[in-house]
């Protein structure tokens, strides 16, 4: 019996979730930009596919970071 | 900002071929633009009156650049000679009419006029010429799109491989791929979606079939491994219609494809290629001249063979070598091709050589350009500078100048520096009349000059003590690279700086050099001045820590002064009026004062500061409580200041008093602390010697046992291996793990031998505090001299090369001792064997060549991350944006954290909210 790998599961992969359309809208009118802007992260990111993504969501990322302990980032789902 | 409105039909706008023509969107604009430079300041205005610069200035913009590509048609319009034979001159020295240099190209000898235009030498830009081709030539610079537009459209009727109903689509997708990847990717992308659309082999519009083409580098195209000949392509080129280029980011009316095969090459004017008369009195040509020649004497030879009639094989060989003069011509860099090369074998610098890399037009002219108003010299060290001035030599302060603006309240002054005129110091090299004329003094102009003055003149006098100077060192990877100073004129030829500055500068003064500018108006003085004066550089945007701090000698000093308490009054006084104090009312009125109360007369009265510790190895008894800097209202009531207070980038001293009493203040401080560090050792002397490092008898035997016994000890380890009873490591062979364990065996004895030699070394010897103060040298250095050198290595493993099995012939082969494989038991002091010695210049050498080989790929890697990061700015929402306002980071650093308004990047909540002083 193989189980699949999941890859958010690992340690190592930061947190990934999806952005509801109201928190994208928030989140875009709170840096007053379009997705154009935005980080971008590939469609079939592995890091992501378990999500759902369709082109134009935004993803949040939680990671650990050096200098704040714990920082969030954006990025805008493209499909290039 | 000139904004590129629209694709840009191509790149390499900048050959003739090809060359960039601007055109003004809103027509009158470079007219604009360049009147305005050229104009000088007064035509049409009396001189009296002083004319404003803003007058001038035409309120026009450039909205937007397109480059485009000149037609044959325009390359025959703009020509001013039709160029027909490789002769340059006739027998008289004369250039032949039609050959490369006919004088109707422009003038290049002084005192001719040019035929076309009628100006002079300088006057006369130079005009083009042309050379009708034989046959056409691929332009190697298009070739990559050439092989674009041949493979996207029709081999019969020309249109592109996408059917009507999916233009549309297919041209808001490639819109959209060009705005976020750039027009490259955009013509890439016209081939994938053909391939995606399954079209590739037959035209959705004539049905046609479409075969196979290749590329074979740099400039033959097949079909079928069939050559196409550049006619054919032209053909094929042409067929496309007008509507299907735009799908490729083509502007029809700018670039029409088959004006990349050239049928007309235009020749550059001779201004552009100026040949040099040698001493001799021989001409030498330049290098566009010899492959010019090269091309019209090969177009020359085939005219004349297809005009004979002449078999297809000769015509095509010699086809074959003009499309090779011609690329070269454009580019001698070609990967497939072999270089065109001068008789002397140097390969010729053709057009693209000319732009590119470097020592090209871009980077080294355009980018690069040099600066008036600069001196440079080898710095030397002048501790008696303040930290914000630099000395300038007489030699300089003469030459360099400050415009000062004559008016009624200044003229007497100025009128000073025009009676000393050029040779005498303080004077003034030039005056400015208000109509902008430059008038130099000389010993028989001064005196004219001092009548003529008056209000409305400008005088450019020579440098004086208070100036301000932007000063520089390269490479200047840091905003601290360059700062500003106050100029103190001094005698001798060096530039002076405080060696507290040499940090940010990363200076030293074994041969440096160093730049010197003079800001020439009142706003780049004041920018300077305010932006970057010294004391407004003191805290590093790095790391949130004072980048001057106190070095060498100074640390040294200071570190000998807070450690003693037996300091007569009379040398205390000395001391700091040697300083610069005047005011000595705060130190105790005592026959005996410590240095401690000493350093404490220089700190402001409220002071507060609780500080790290020192290493405080070895240290014992009453100095133990010596270890952590406290000071209270002022006084130094404990520690002794050492590098990790004093230092530049260590230690929170420096950094809470910027913070609580302004960079004007820290600088004074730091400077007179500075001054206080070396006038101790000027008072007390300060001399190593190599008795410093003399260890007692008892001590010396120490060493010696450690050592004999980590001999035996490796002897064991090896007697093991050879009997296969070593326990191995995991993941290691046994040889490796030998290795292993005598490396740690021997690190453990030098180790023990350091400790040895730094317990029993006197503490309080020049040797010991320089190591101990953090001022220069490190117990290590000091174990290397007194007990032993340990083991040398070369990346990260004992020295194994050098004959089969043994590094040097005088040892038997599978010899794993010590003293086999490079571990120097010897000191520095009593001498290394012969063996030790080579050991040390084997890895001696290797680390030279380590460090030579890295400084140069290192200094890429940051002028590679320099230009990626260039324009990234913080914005006021707090995000880090690029210049199209794309979000890099949400918050700068993670955290938001300015560091240069921290404390080692970090921020001290507790004294922000006032929480018991924030000290603790």
């Amino acid at each position: 019996m193989k189980k699949k790998f999941e890859i958010s599961e690992h340690r190592l992969v930061p947190k990934h979730t999806k952005l509801s359309d109201k928190e994208k809208e928030e989140l875009l009118a709170a840096y007053q930009i379009t997705n154009k802007e935005l980080p971008k992260i590939k469609k079939n990111d592995p890091a992501i596919s378990s999500l759902e993504v369709k082109e134009g969501d935004v993803i949040k990322i939680v990671r650990p970071s050096l200098t704040s302990g714990e920082s969030t980032f954006y990025r805008g789902v493209v499909n290039v | 900002m000139a904004e590129q409105e629209q694709p840009t039909p191509i790149e390499e706008a900048a050959e003739p071929a090809s060359s960039e023509v601007i055109i003004p969107e809103g027509s009158e604009v470079p007219e604009d633009v360049l009147e305005e430079s050229e104009v000088p300041p007064s035509t049409d205005k009396s001189p009296k009156v002083r004319i404003d610069p803003e007058e001038q200035i035409a309120g026009k913009s450039v909205r937007s650049i397109i480059f485009s590509v000149f037609s044959p048609k325009t390359i025959k319009q703009m020509s001013s000679a039709k160029i027909v034979t490789p002769e340059l001159y006739d027998k008289e020295g004369y250039p032949v009419d039609g050959g490369l240099m006919d004088i109707r190209l422009g003038v290049i000898d002084p005192g001719l006029k040019c035929k076309t235009c009628g100006s002079k030498l300088k006057e006369c830009s130079g005009h083009f010429g042309y050379i009708e081709l034989a046959r056409p030539i691929i332009h190697i610079k298009f070739v990559p799109l050439i092989m674009t537009l041949l493979k996207c459209s029709c081999q019969g009727c020309g249109r592109v491989l996408i059917p009507k109903n999916k233009v549309d689509t297919a041209k808001k997708e490639l819109g959209r791929i060009e705005e976020e990847l750039g027009i490259e990717e955009r013509r890439r992308s016209v081939k994938d979606i053909i391939t995606n659309l399954k079209t590739i082999n037959k035209c959705p519009w004539c049905k046609s079939k479409q075969s196979k083409i290749a590329l074979e580098k740099p400039t033959t195209f097949l079909e079928n491994e069939k050559r196409i000949s550049p006619i054919e392509i032209r053909a094929r080129l042409e067929k496309i219609p007008d509507e299907d280029l735009e799908l490729f980011g083509l502007r029809p009316q700018n670039f029409r494809p088959e004006w990349s095969i050239l049928t007309i090459l235009p020749i550059p004017p001779v201004t552009m290629r100026p040949s040099i008369t040698l001493e001799s009195g021989e001409r030498s040509e330049d290098d566009l001249t010899h492959k010019l020649g090269d091309i019209v004497r090969i177009n020359q030879r085939l005219f004349e063979n297809i005009n004979a009639g002449a078999p297809e094989i000769i015509i095509e060989d010699l086809w074959d070598l003009l499309q090779y003069h011609v690329t070269t011509y454009f580019d001698n860099e070609v990967a497939q091709l072999p270089p065109a090369r001068h008789r002397s074998g140097q390969p010729l610098k053709t057009l693209s050589e000319r732009i590119k890399s470097k020592e090209g037009r871009i980077r080294h002219n355009l980018a690069g350009k040099r600066t008036n108003f600069s001196a440079r010299t080898v710095i030397s060290p002048d501790p008696m500078l303040g930290i914000n001035e630099v000395g300038v030599p007489f030699e300089i302060a003469m030459k360099l100048t400050v415009p000062e603006r004559v008016n009624e309240w200044n003229i007497a002054y100025l009128k000073n520096f025009v009676k000393n005129g050029p040779k005498k110091y303080p004077g003034a090299n030039y005056i400015v009349r208000p109509d902008g004329k430059k008038k130099k003094l000389t010993e028989e102009t001064i005196e004219a000059s001092v009548e003529e003055l008056q209000p409305g003149y400008v005088v450019e006098r020579q440098l004086m003590d208070g100036d301000i100077a932007v000063f520089n060192r390269q490479p200047s990877l840091h905003r601290m690279s360059m700062m500003c100073h106050r100029i103190r004129v001094l005698p001798f030829k060096t530039l002076r700086l405080n060696p507290a500055v040499c940090n940010p500068y990363n200076a030293d003064f074994d041969g440096d050099e160093m730049n010197l500018h003079i800001p020439q108006t009142e706003e780049a003085r004041a920018e300077a001045e305010i932006l970057m004066e010294v004391q407004t550089q003191l805290i590093s945007p790095r790391y949130g820590l004072s980048v001057i701090g106190c070095v060498q000698d100074s640390i040294s000093g200071l570190y000998t002064l807070t450690k003693r308490s037996d300091i007569d009054r009379k040398l205390a006084l000395d001391l700091l009026a040697a300083t610069g104090i005047e005011d000595f009312s705060r130190l105790p009125k005592r026959e005996k004062v410590s240095g401690k109360e000493i350093v404490s007369v220089l700190l402001p009265e409220d002071f507060m500061f609780f500080g790290e510790k020192r290493s405080d190895l070895g240290v014992e008894g009453k100095e133990k409580e010596d270890i952590t800097v406290i000071i209270k209202d002022g006084k130094l009531l404990s520690g002794v200041l050492d590098r990790n207070n004093l230092g530049e980038g260590s230690g929170l001293l420096l950094r809470t008093i910027h913070k609580k009493y302004g960079k004007e203040f820290s600088l004074d401080l730091l400077g007179k602390l500075f001054r206080l560090g070396i006038e101790v050792l000027l008072r007390l002397g300060f001399s190593v010697i190599i008795s410093d490092t003399d260890l007692p008898e008892k001590a010396r035997q120490e060493i010696k046992e450690t050592l004999t016994q980590a001999d035996r000890e490796v002897e064991e380890l090896i007697s093991l291996y050879h009997n296969n009873k070593l326990d191995t490591f995991p993941g290691r062979t046994l040889r490796e793990t030998l290795e292993l364990k005598i490396l740690e065996v021997l690190n453990r004895a030098r180790n023990k031998t350091g400790e040895i030699a730094a317990t029993h070394a006197d503490r309080d010897s020049p040797t010991m505090v320089m190591a101990d103060s953090g001022a220069r040298g490190n117990l290590l250095n000091l174990a290397q001299m007194a007990a032993c050198v340990g083991q040398q290595a070369m990346r990260g493993k004992r020295i194994d090369k050098g004959y089969r099995g043994r590094t040097i012939s005088a040892f038997k082969r599978e010899d794993f001792s010590p003293h086999a494989r490079g571990f120097i038991s010897n000191g520095f002091k009593s001498g290394l064997t012969p063996f030790e010695f080579f050991f040390g210049a084997m890895t001696g050498r290797d680390s030279l060549m380590d460090t030579a080989l890295r400084t140069p790929k290192s200094g890429y890697l940051y002028r590679r991350l320099a230009n990626a990061m260039q324009d990234l700015k913080v914005e006021y929402d707090h995000t880090v944006r690029d210049a199209g306002k794309r979000i890099i980071q949400f918050s700068y650093g993670e955290d938001g954290v300015d560091v240069a308004k921290s404390e080692n990047g970090v921020i001290n909540v507790q004294r922000l909210f006032g929480v018991h002083g924030g000290q603790d």
